[in-house]
């Protein structure tokens, strides 16, 4: 039975999720909640998720949610295939740890707050709160300063090959590139820059944009 | 072995949950003080160790790491024999176990951690710092909590601890945290909720974290 992963295409947390499992060749199905309409609030969903967010998944009777731990289960699963996103000892598992868990506290808080008021409110005509965004760019910014530092050293953030470390910032910061128009925070991070380059000409980040584009429910490897 | 060092003042909530893990997990280690008040965790020194001025780091001779859930669940993976056997999932449980404490711990760090952080700043460090309380800040937190809190509530109704039977780095990352908001004389928050409390004075209670507690008032290094 296939894994089945619940929510909405576009948003980032399931991005994350999707991509994960497209790098490990792992088939899925997944399963609109549209949380445009607060579907993720309703008490059949929030059985499944209690704090009614997005993304959650099913695994035959497994189940699971918050999209970091999800990908963590499946790279360790599927350890065997694919690239290898957790590292091969402890240490370098640490390294993958400790810039996920950056990215959690610093890098994403911020960047969402970035594209909340900058993309996702003025789509839905409302006006979004200019002095909140540029306060998080401010942000954003010295945190790429010390993500610069350390990709002068490593080619990703947690060593010399890509893990779940750097597969985690992908979604959020294409909306802050594509749809925020904050391209230019990377101009004066030349590693920074050539490091987002590459991530995210990944073939299968590139495949995960393709099913989404195309609305299908199903993605076989 | 003996060469663990964490740097920073005992007192910092992220600090702390490192030291309850070291002490679960029985593994030896050297606290080094970081004067934050004489910004020394700005110098270029700290900032090799931790390129983002905060605490803690944390040092053995296999690893320089940072971000205190990272160090935890390395402590965890690197010490496996040591002390606390079952903290990640029991030994032998596989990557489901493991995964239930994963999403627990990211609950934590998402749902959980903002919130009280800063209600932990409001009422245990702007005090002590001489800054004036936000009544506001104070009020919107404790009803983000209280959301929190009552999925908690429901959770550990159905199992005696977040990921299940037994005490695991999920709810150990809870306990500076809570630990600051229950001696600031909030601790209604947590006593009037059935299971909560329950959950509450089982692990604040171990010997672990009252031994972190003492460290509270013992004079820096």
């Amino acid at each position: 039975m296939a894994v089945k992963v619940y929510g909405k295409p576009q948003a980032v947390c399931p991005q994350r999720v999707m991509h994960c499992l497209v790098e490990k060749g792992v088939p899925f199905e997944f399963v609109l909640v549209d949380i445009d309409a607060m579907e993720q609030k309703r008490p059949e969903y929030m059985e499944k998720h209690p704090f009614g967010q997005v993304p959650f998944i099913a695994d035959g009777d497994f189940e699971l949610f918050e999209s970091r731990a999800i990908v963590r289960y499946f790279a360790a699963k599927y350890a065997d295939r694919g690239p290898n996103l957790l590292g091969r000892t402890a240490e370098e598992r640490a390294k993958v740890e400790q810039w996920l868990d950056v990215e959690a506290i610093s890098y994403s808080p911020c960047a969402f707050t970035i594209v909340f008021n900058l993309f996702l409110l003025p789509i839905r005509g409302l006006p979004g709160n200019k002095g909140e965004a540029v306060a998080a760019m401010e942000k954003l910014d010295k945190v790429l300063e010390v993500y610069e530092k350390q990709l002068s050293r490593t080619k990703y953030l947690a060593g010399d090959e890509f893990t779940l470390a750097d597969l985690t910032h992908i979604p959020v910061t294409r909306y802050i590139v594509e749809h925020c128009g904050l391209a230019y925070l990377l101009d004066d991070k030349p590693h920074a820059k050539a490091w987002w380059e590459d991530v995210s000409r990944r073939p299968a980040w590139k495949k995960v944009m393709s099913f989404v584009a195309s609305g299908a429910s199903f993605y076989s490897p | 072995m003996g060469s663990v060092t964490v740097y920073g003042p005992p007192i910092s909530t992220a600090v702390s949950r490192v030291l309850a893990c070291l002490l679960e997990k029985d593994v030896d280690f050297k606290l080094v003080n970081v004067d934050m008040a004489k910004g020394q965790h700005k110098s270029p020194d700290y900032l090799k160790l931790q390129p983002f001025g905060q605490v803690p780091a944390f040092q053995d001779e296999h690893a320089t790491l940072f971000e205190s859930r990272a160090i935890c669940r390395y402590i965890c993976d690197k010490y496996a024999n040591r002390g606390n056997q079952s903290l990640f999932g029991r030994n032998g449980g596989g990557p489901a176990e493991r995964a239930q404490v994963e999403q627990w711990l990211e609950a934590e760090s998402q749902s959980f951690n903002p919130p009280s952080s800063a209600l932990v700043f409001q009422l245990a460090f702007a005090p002590r710092m001489g800054l004036p309380q936000d009544p506001a800040a104070i009020e919107l937190n404790q009803a983000k909590l209280a959301k929190v809190l009552d999925v908690y509530e429901r959770r550990l109704g159905e199992s005696r601890f977040l990921a299940g039977d037994e005490f695991a780095l999920a709810d150990l990352a809870h306990l500076p945290n809570a630990h600051y908001i229950c001696a600031a004389g909030k601790d209604d928050m947590f006593a009037s909720r059935k299971n909560v409390a329950r959950w509450w004075e089982e692990i604040s209670t171990r010997p672990s974290w009252k031994k972190v507690v003492d460290m509270f008032s013992a004079p820096p290094a």
